[in-house]
């Protein structure tokens, strides 16, 4: 709907994350998931989040969902500080989350999930759900999600991926700086996949900062339009878009290559 | 209004295949069943007793008859589709009977006698009201215990209402000396009809019914009560109180059953401690017969007000039919375990990956 406005976006990327970390630590009990992680994620851009198993991926998206407070370090929006208290918190700074179990409720329909605990109200207490289902539609029309015929089942018979797209567009609705998510190609097949990431894609081009967690190093070059790169806590790399290959993405990951210096 | 964004699917596959789709709804709709089985309950004995069964009046002898539990399965609707159950509905009833008996005892009447001693020609509008109030606060307490104890203690439902139950009856004959009251102070309500043959039971449990139902389906708390039903950690994360919502379902329940108490005292002219033992049964059996899912996030008023008139109408057929009417509780028991086996074979077929 406002594609002068993403032009605008991605021409201004370079000067303000919308979201960025700094110096950020964590620790729980033993275990310092994060030692002085930075990370930086521009509006109307892809940023794809990779490391090793145990990196501090998870911790780090938490930290800037506002599940988690970091000990030390400091999160911005929009080049500000900010201190998340809970993950209304972040809601309410335009970051959505989508978390690796979708957390959709499988017995109402789409549009009572997508504005789940934030119902569209008439007299205060009575929702409008003709108005919601309305919106809804017209959301995954623009966000070419599908699923308009489906728009009175509940969640519960639609499909890994119609579910993915069903959680990914109910962020995508509410987020107006920020979307996180959380291995969103996982469980899903080769065509689902496909769409999905199509679906990202065009989230980005809203304008929105996208941020995803993945494995799949071909994928995470395909749609990434920067990469950083999580080791042991701490960022040892980042890429533009073109700038890394699957060789030197796994160098980086595995300790071999940094063009990031330790802070 | 919706359908001027974009065009509604439409089935151009002409009368056989909407007959067929309509077909699925209604076997995919659980209510829709049990209206089936109802319906064809009440034909069958309308074939066989025409007469008798038919007649208007036995209709609304009916509808007396289950206005009571009615009243109390609204409430446990709720509570069902939270995934949760309420056992202490009996003693939400005789607490509300004995709270209305205490507190009418305690209103003066004037030369030593009080609102309790009152007899039906008596009765005012206060002690009415003080009656409905004492009754309501009793079910609100064991719902406010109820709500405390499932939501934020975390005891499994099933347990923190049999804690309850037995308590609240406990509390109910220390209150009584373990006796019974009887009063003729509510007869008016109990026993009265405002509208000409419609006993007064009638009219106030179906307000209760269609406040339950707006309550149920049109508002953001039944919404957010088939939400924490159906998943309460997605709940959570859209940053509904969950707990809080809980306690709230439970009070609701509580206090349906309070309002139940007060309507046994006004309709039976005494309090009734020992009288009501299954009454949490037969409203979970009325539930659960009407397509609400145990295991919580499904579930409709329509259903349940159906689930209540099954068993009613069975056991009044058997009699006016002279068959013996113990084959209700075979009846209903059977019904049941089919209601709640096809409530498992829909899940099953329809939850994917």
């Amino acid at each position: 709907m406002t594609a002068a406005a993403t032009d605008v976006g991605t021409a201004m990327a370079a000067a303000i994350p919308a979201v960025s970390a700094h110096g950020v630590t964590k620790s729980f009990g033993h275990v310092r998931a994060l030692r002085g992680a930075s990370f930086e994620a521009f509006p109307g851009q892809v940023t794809a989040l990779v490391g090793d198993n145990g990196a501090g991926k998870s911790t780090l998206i938490k930290v800037l969902a506002g599940v988690i407070p970091p000990d030390e370090g400091e999160v911005r929006v929009d080049g500000e500080p900010v201190h998340f208290t809970d993950p209304l918190d972040a809601k309410r700074r335009g970051i959505e989350t989508v978390y690796q179990d979708l957390a959709l409720v499988p017995d109402l329909d789409a549009a009572a999930n997508v504005f789940l605990g934030r119902e569209l109200r008439r007299m205060r207490f009575l929702h409008d759900h003709a108005e919601m289902r309305r919106r809804t539609r017209n959301a995954f029309v623009e966000l070419g999600v599908g699923l308009v015929q489906d728009m009175r089942v509940p969640v519960a018979s639609f499909s890994g991926g119609q579910k993915q797209g069903v959680a990914i567009a109910r962020s995508a609705m509410w987020a107006s700086r920020v979307i996180i998510m959380d291995e969103p190609t996982a469980a899903l097949g080769v065509i689902q996949t496909a769409k999905v990431l199509e679906l990202i894609e065009r989230i980005r081009d809203k304008g929105l900062a996208v941020i995803f967690i993945a494995h799949n190093l071909p994928q995470v070059l395909q749609v990434a339009d920067r990469i950083e790169v999580l080791r042991l806590g701490r960022r040892v790399a980042r890429f533009g878009r073109g700038e890394a290959d699957v060789d030197r993405l796994i160098a980086a990951i595995s300790g071999a290559y940094t063009n990031d210096e330790p802070t | 209004m919706s359908t001027a964004m974009a065009p509604e699917p439409v089935d151009n596959g002409g009368d056989a295949r909407t007959r067929r789709s309509i077909a699925r709804a209604v076997l995919a709709n659980p209510t829709m069943v049990t209206f089936g089985a109802l319906a064809v309950i009440i034909l069958a004995f309308s074939a066989l007793a025409p007469g008798l069964f038919t007649q208007g009046s036995n209709f609304v002898q009916l509808a007396q008859n289950v206005a009571i539990l009615t009243v109390v399965s609204v409430g446990t609707t709720f509570v069902i589709i939270t995934a949760g159950v309420d056992l202490s509905i009996p003693s939400g009833i005789v607490l509300g009977q004995v709270f209305a008996v205490q507190a009418l005892k305690l209103l003066p009447l004037g030369e030593g006698t009080t609102a309790f001693d009152a007899t039906a020609n008596q009765t005012t509008a206060l002690s009415v009201l003080v009656a409905v109030t004492a009754a309501l606060l009793g079910g609100l307490i064991i719902g406010l215990i109820n709500g405390v104890v499932v939501a934020y203690l975390r005891v499994p439902p099933l347990l923190a209402t049999l804690g309850t139950l037995g308590a609240g009856l406990g509390v109910a004959l220390i209150l009584q000396d373990g006796v019974n009251s009887a009063t003729y102070a509510l007869d008016p309500v109990g026993n009265g009809a405002l509208i000409a043959g419609i006993p007064n039971l009638i009219p106030i449990a179906l307000v209760v019914v269609i406040a339950g139902f707006v309550l149920l389906h049109l508002s953001v708390f039944g919404r957010h009560t088939y939400a924490i039903g159906s998943n309460p950690e997605a709940a959570r994360r859209v940053g509904i109180n969950v707990e809080r919502h809980l306690l709230k379902v439970y009070v609701l329940g509580g206090v349906a059953s309070g309002l139940a108490g007060f309507l046994s005292l006004s309709y039976f002219s005494t309090t009734s401690i020992g009288g009501f033992s299954t009454a949490n049964l037969q409203a979970i059996t009325a539930v659960a017969l009407g397509g609400t899912s145990l295991f919580g996030g499904v579930g409709s008023i329509i259903g349940t007000l159906i689930g209540v008139w099954i068993p009613a109408v069975l056991k009044n057929g058997f009699i006016i039919t002279g068959v013996q009417p113990y084959w209700q509780d075979v009846a209903v028991g059977f019904v049941l375990i089919a209601a709640v086996w096809f409530d498992q074979l829909r899940r099953r077929s329809r939850d994917r990956g």
